[in-house]
């Protein structure tokens, strides 16, 4: 077999210390990881009675119940919005982010056949989990444009942001994401603490409330408003309710920091799982 | 000028064993950690095993090696490694090329989605573009002889249609260096005999394989060169008959009848061969066979989960003491058909005159059970022979002939002189 070009020269040697991220590589691999996001779609949506349905169903109802116990009982402000329409505004970006950590945290180990027996760069497993996430939301985005006609609220030009800010969302769920994939490997527990963890995110993040509620607590505390964008999706929440729905809230700073923790996230996690990638197929 | 495609160099890789046995849990992790101040002396070191240790060879473009040894021996290791499975302990491996790896058939496919659907999807795990699945679809689907099922998710698919979707998918990668693991141990015969062909076809259009297995005629047949592997080194490397020969010998050779812990053996395990007796026809116990005499091989056989076996096909396979195959006796050929059995018991295979020359040989026990190969001893349990009257002439084989082929009955006409002197 003559090639007129020489063969690619591969070198296995153990990694010794920072173990690069080979972006090239993953880039090589894209075709993988868009048959990887068709098959969790394509199974998650053949495996379900109600198939798509669902997509639209879980941030529906559960705006729903938000609406008649945290709007109408209990009374939470909304920024002036209808509130089934700020839930489910804030419920689309919120689902996209809990579903994605749920599935990438045991993606890893659940992909434990494919890892022990071919070749790939591993980081495509959790960012194929994250990325099905997107599938589900744009099934899930014409309803809200369903109720945003009901409502008569109409966004602004910042309306033209929303897609960086579903990027941020991507972002902080790919790095959150990997973090507890990798960790799953190892500590096969993290996998329960998920579940947990989300219930408690999703009460930290301004999904139910606006974060406007939190600002005169946090100057209390001598902190100013955009500190609470240590959750980098108080920023993606918040941040889309404005894009979409023109709330009076400039939350500029807030997403400004929210980007900051959810590129943090980001590379430290891309970095750890890059680490303990080497042991994978040994552990798993 | 032929380049080096694999150069393998100070090749070691430690496993721990504890590793494999239980996951950690965060909360022993962070226990452990606080208890260690107050635990007396030092910890224990992790017992750890070496799967390869100083392993070195190279490999030119277009050659077909063998890799053989036991199990455990660290071929599978060696593999993972060369496909970036794993990584190794120490060392360094150059290759040179695109590497494609056969460890397991199938690798991805998912039950839910169709044949069409896995087809792509395998393809991509591969590592083939979807523009190469495409362009090879129609070979694909041709090859694995589903096109009525295509459409049908694949959990319908009989383990048989199963496994020749999958080996068709991959025998169409095209890297430059091939790495195949006994992907060839699992289907029945006509499925064995399509993955030689394709095996073949691979190695003669100059392509780099790398060819695990136990099955000493397949290696036979596609390598020229082979190498043994014992606990991890290189043990032997040269040509395929000579290196399977001092496998051969370096195996425990006492006949052994309780076959219950051997470990040297292939095939799903659901059903197991226990034990191997052999009879003469008066129903006594020998310890070898008898050229030219009855000899009945009792094999005992147990089925795990207790279910009875249907579309059973056994077989016995003979080979010389230097692993070549001289015959074969099959269950399926001589018309007791695809049979149907109880979950334990008995198959036995007679042989009126057992046609071998006075010498050590080796059979291979094979069973099937539903297109599946259940267990496969290769390669092979020892059998003695002692000389015997084949012929009925009493006389025997001449000795630069014993352990050679195999005998085979025959007269001979010849002319005699006009007057009788």
């Amino acid at each position: 077999m003559n090639s007129a070009e020489p063969l690619p020269l591969v070198v296995i040697e153990p990694t010794r210390g920072l173990a690069a991220l080979r972006l090239g590589e993953l880039w090589a691999y894209r075709e993988l990881l868009y048959f990887l996001v068709w098959r969790d779609v394509k199974v998650r949506y053949k495996q379900t009675v109600l198939g798509a349905a669902w997509a639209i169903l879980q941030p529906l109802m559960t705006a729903a119940v938000f609406t008649i116990f945290f709007g109408r009982l209990a009374g939470i402000s909304s920024d002036g919005l209808p509130y089934p329409l700020f839930s489910y505004c804030g419920l689309l970006m919120w689902t996209f982010f809990a579903q994605g950590l749920s599935l990438s945290s045991n993606s890893v180990v659940g992909s434990a056949q494919l890892i022990t027996k071919v070749y790939f760069p591993r980081l495509v497993i959790p960012i194929a989990a994250v990325l099905s996430g997107l599938v589900d939301l744009a099934v899930a985005l014409p309803i809200l444009a369903i109720l945003m006609w009901h409502y008569g609220t109409w966004p602004a030009l910042a309306v033209l942001t929303a897609p960086l800010l579903a990027l941020l969302a991507l972002v902080a769920t790919t790095g959150v994401g990997l973090w507890l994939s990798a960790l799953n490997v190892e500590y096969r527990d993290v996998r329960f603490v998920v579940p947990f963890l989300v219930q408690l995110w999703l009460f930290v993040t301004p999904v139910i409330y606006p974060a406007s509620v939190l600002a005169p607590r946090l100057q209390r505390l001598g902190l100013p408003a955009w500190s609470w964008g240590i959750n980098p999706m108080a920023g993606v929440v918040e941040g889309f309710r404005w894009a979409m729905l023109d709330t009076p809230t400039s939350p500029g700073p807030l997403i400004a920091a929210s980007a900051v923790t959810g590129f943090v996230l980001l590379i430290s996690g891309a970095w750890y799982f890059r680490r303990v990638e080497r042991s994978f197929a040994d552990v798993v | 000028m032929t380049d080096v495609a694999i150069r393998v160099h100070d090749l070691a890789k430690q496993y721990r064993i504890g590793e494999r046995q239980r996951y950690k849990s965060l909360r022993e992790s962070i226990m452990k950690t606080l208890a260690a101040p107050f635990r007396p002396g030092s910890r224990r070191a992790r017992e750890t095993i070496w799967a390869l240790d100083d392993l070195s060879f190279e490999v030119q473009q277009g050659d077909a090696v063998g890799i053989i040894g036991r199990n455990g021996a660290g071929k599978t290791t060696l593999l993972k490694i060369l496909s970036r499975i794993t990584e190794p302990t120490r060392g360094r491996v150059e290759v040179r090329g695109r590497v494609g790896s056969l460890l397991e058939v199938g690798t991805g496919f998912h039950l839910e989605l169709t044949g069409r659907e896995n087809i792509y999807l395998n393809g991509a795990i591969l590592g083939m573009k979807r523009a190469e699945i495409e362009r090879k679809f129609d070979e694909i689907v041709a090859f694995s002889e589903v096109e009525k099922f295509l459409d049908t998710p694949v959990k319908h698919f009989s383990t048989g249609m199963y496994l020749r979707l999958a080996f068709a998918v991959a025998a169409h990668l095209e890297p430059e260096i091939l790495l195949v693991d006994e992907v060839l141990a699992v289907g029945d015969a006509s499925f064995q005999k399509k993955c030689m062909g394709k095996m073949g076809e691979v190695a003669r259009a100059g392509r780099t394989v790398l060819f695990v297995s136990h099955n000493m005629a397949a290696v036979q047949h596609l390598c020229p060169r082979s190498i043994l592997l014992e606990n991890g080194r290189v043990s032997r490397d040269g040509e395929t008959a000579e290196v399977i020969q001092g496998y051969i010998r370096s195996l425990d050779e006492t006949p052994v009848a309780d076959l219950s812990r051997l470990t040297n053996r292939q095939g799903a395990g659901h059903v197991r061969f226990t034990a191997m007796r052999f009879f003469d026809d008066t129903g006594a116990e020998l310890a070898r066979g008898v050229s030219g005499q009855p000899v009945v091989f009792a094999m005992d056989y147990l089925s795990q989960g207790g279910r009875s076996l249907g579309k059973v096909r056994a077989s016995l396979a003979f080979y010389d003491k230097f692993g070549q195959v001289l015959f074969n006796c099959s269950s399926e050929l001589t018309g007791a058909g695809l049979a149907k059995l109880p979950p334990r018991g008995t198959i036995s295979c007679r042989i009126p005159h057992l046609p071998l020359s006075q010498s050590r040989y080796r059979i291979a026990p094979f069973l099937e059970v539903d297109g599946e190969i259940q267990d496969w001893i290769t390669p092979g349990l020892p059998f003695d022979v002692i000389d015997g009257d084949f012929f009925g002439s009493g006389r025997v084989y001449p000795p630069g002939w014993q352990g050679v082929g195999v005998l085979v009955p025959h007269s001979w006409d010849l002319p005699s002189e006009d007057n009788s002197s």
